[in-house]
């Protein structure tokens, strides 16, 4: 048996727990300090971007197409805005319905049994690197036909589709049975139930994983590099006949390159991107919440 | 006063107006239609798998039948066709194999313990307003386009790399191989793997908190209320009935850090030999295909799809062994639930 000295207090822990205490307020430590580890290194990636591309962010380096020349000084990006919104754009009109009849099919009409497959064929796409699917998209559209920015487009559909229908599917699930069952009661047909109750009830769920598909994709660069990335330098808005130039290729491009004009340049695009990015991120955010509370009100 | 007499009429129900044929056809038609379409997305969404096997094997097929299995451990890569030049037009991924291996090894290294850590700041120690604002700040980090990571890996992270970190390193644990002579830009193997980290971190992070938090409340303190202190119920209660959850993260943190093209390609450069040297350039098998696909011809091209197909493969399989642990487990978690 230990034995205790009668003149300590019992408050104050002594041996074995004295240890226990320290090994816990360490270990607790140290998980404090991961926390701020990650935090520091988003924050240091965020201000790295914000400083150095702060001061080519002008009206010039967004309405003006870049000088014609290597790494010539002066112009801006405006071709590359064009094309990525095109691209984009392009990507969450075939993604958009695509996603919403899958996840429409999940919920609605499928069996546990018919349902795994299609829940395994999201998940394995949602698995492959972006490179393997624009290799893939190489193959399908572009060998033997020339780099198009629909090619790109086509190979962002595949990469937004499991994310816009996981969190479709998610939102649709969290509409209520009740309303279901109540248009069924009135005699209503399925397709209207589903267009007319489900879908309105699910819109802002559905809104907020767009949105974030097309933060996702907006920064793609592996498609991009594979399928639209010899491109010249002025706007075009031929998304079907030729490689559109693009945000994510003019950083990649600028920042292999050896000269500082072109760092500056590259820092001014990722900033333009990460904008766009995180205001899509956060105003997703606002979107889920609100539909969380309005969720909570019914 | 006579009561209002009723007379007794009776009233001829209306005949039931028939049903409108229109209605009754767009809503036979429309439901129809509408299980269709959704049953035609679906399959698509499952073909699509199919196809890009298919495509990525056809694509290569002239370098696996060449090279074969073999592939994976020859080391010579070399796109030259030029007569007289030796093993011209010969290629294989050993280099490649290697450098995948390592820069994944490295980049789980560094995230595994530090996203655990985050996960149980988060979900067991941070106060409810801080980690309201920390959680999201951390998926945000998940957001940043590898480009942007790659952007600054060669312009900031290299420098410090080159100094002081990769100085350091060397002068403390040089007498390990690994770390070797530092790189003069600060860019190589062991670079790209912390950039790899950064992006892995924020996977880890964000499912070793939720699985933490799905650890029955009464499990956390039936622990507290027998004295253990709050580390010693982490790692006895949290940690513990977490394992094959973590496992599960470090897979999907693995899929990423095996697959990324853009940020390495843009960080790790371009080496093309096989030393243990981390501070070295090299190539992974994404960021090859990245850098040369364009440039590309015939054999060469082939060689790289024929990385895509493994690529592929490796994640296929690594997907697949993460759902296994997470139905496995969600199996035990059933029966424990009984």
């Amino acid at each position: 048996m230990a034995v205790v000295d009668p003149s300590t207090p019992l408050t104050v822990a002594t041996g074995n727990l004295a240890r226990r205490r320290r090994v816990d307020r360490f270990m607790r430590g140290a998980a404090v300090a991961a926390a701020v580890v990650a935090v520091a290194i988003l924050a240091i990636l965020i201000i790295s971007v914000a400083q150095k591309g702060a001061s080519q962010l002008s009206i010039t380096f967004l309405t003006k197409d870049p000088p014609v020349g290597l790494s010539a000084a002066g112009g801006g990006i405006a071709d590359a805005i064009v094309g990525s919104l095109l691209i984009v754009g392009v990507a969450t009109a075939m993604a958009l319905p695509m996603s919403v009849l899958i996840a429409i099919y999940l919920t609605e009409f499928s069996t546990p049994r018919t349902a795994r497959p299609i829940r395994l064929a999201l998940d394995l796409l949602n698995g492959l690197p972006s490179i393997v699917i624009a290799v893939f998209v190489f193959g399908l559209l572009v060998a033997g036909h020339g780099q198009t920015g629909f090619a790109a487009s086509f190979a962002l559909a595949i990469i937004m589709v499991p994310l816009i229908a996981r969190t479709t599917s998610e939102m649709l699930l969290l509409v209520p049975k009740e309303l279901r069952d109540a248009a069924h009661a009135l005699g209503v047909s399925r397709w209207r139930t589903i267009f007319g109750i489900v879908l309105p009830g699910a819109l802002g769920g559905i809104l907020t994983g767009v949105v974030l598909a097309i933060a996702r994709a907006a920064g793609e660069t592996a498609p991009v590099l594979i399928l639209s990335s010899i491109f010249g330098n002025s706007t075009t808005i031929d998304v079907f006949g030729t490689a559109l130039p693009n945000i994510p290729m003019t950083i990649f491009n600028d920042s292999e390159s050896g000269v500082p004009s072109d760092h500056a340049k590259a820092w001014g695009a990722a900033l333009v991107l990460i904008l766009f990015i995180l205001i899509g991120n956060l105003g997703a955010r606002a979107m889920l919440a609100r539909q969380r509370r309005k969720a909570m009100a019914r | 006063m006579g009561a209002a007499r009723v007379s007794p009429v009776t009233v001829a129900a209306p005949a039931p107006a028939p049903l409108s044929p229109t209605r009754r056809f767009t809503d036979r038609f429309g439901d129809r239609a509408l299980v269709g379409l959704t049953i035609v997305a679906s399959l698509v969404a499952a073909a699509l798998i199919v196809l890009i096997i298919y495509k990525l094997v056809d694509g290569a097929s002239g370098s696996i039948s060449k090279f074969g299995l073999a592939f994976l451990w020859h080391s010579t890569w070399n796109p030259s066709t030029s007569v007289g030049v030796r093993n011209a037009n010969v290629f294989g991924a050993g280099t490649l194999l290697y450098y995948t291996v390592v820069t994944s090894a490295i980049a789980l290294l560094l995230a595994v313990p530090l996203g655990v850590a985050i996960g149980v700041y988060l979900s067991l120690l941070a106060p409810g307003r801080l980690g309201a604002v920390i959680g999201p700040l951390v998926e945000l980090l998940a957001a940043v386009p590898s480009v942007i990571i790659g952007l600054w890996g060669i312009l900031v992270l290299g420098p410090f790399m080159r100094s002081p970190i990769m100085p350091a390193l060397h002068n403390v644990l040089g007498w390990i191989p690994i770390f070797g002579a530092p790189s003069a830009t600060g860019l190589g193997v062991f670079t790209a793997s912390v950039a790899l980290a950064i992006m892995v971190l924020p996977i880890i992070a964000a499912i070793s908190r939720d699985l933490f938090l799905s650890v029955p409340m009464e499990l956390k303190d039936g622990a507290l209320a027998l004295g253990m202190t709050r580390w010693e119920m982490i790692r006895g209660v949290v940690l513990d009935s977490s394992r094959a959850g973590l496992a599960a993260a470090t897979i999907l943190g693995l899929s990423r850090a095996l697959g990324e093209a853009i940020a390495v390609t843009q960080i790790i450069g371009a080496g093309s030999a096989i030393t243990a040297n981390v501070f070295a350039t090299g190539d992974t098998f994404a960021s090859r295909i990245a850098e040369q696909f364009n440039d590309s011809t015939g054999l060469w091209t082939s060689s790289l799809f024929y990385c895509a197909v493994i690529l592929l493969v490796i994640e296929l399989a690594v997907n697949f062994a993460a759902q296994t642990i997470v139905r496995r487990f969600e199996r035990r978690m059933g029966i424990a639930a009984r």
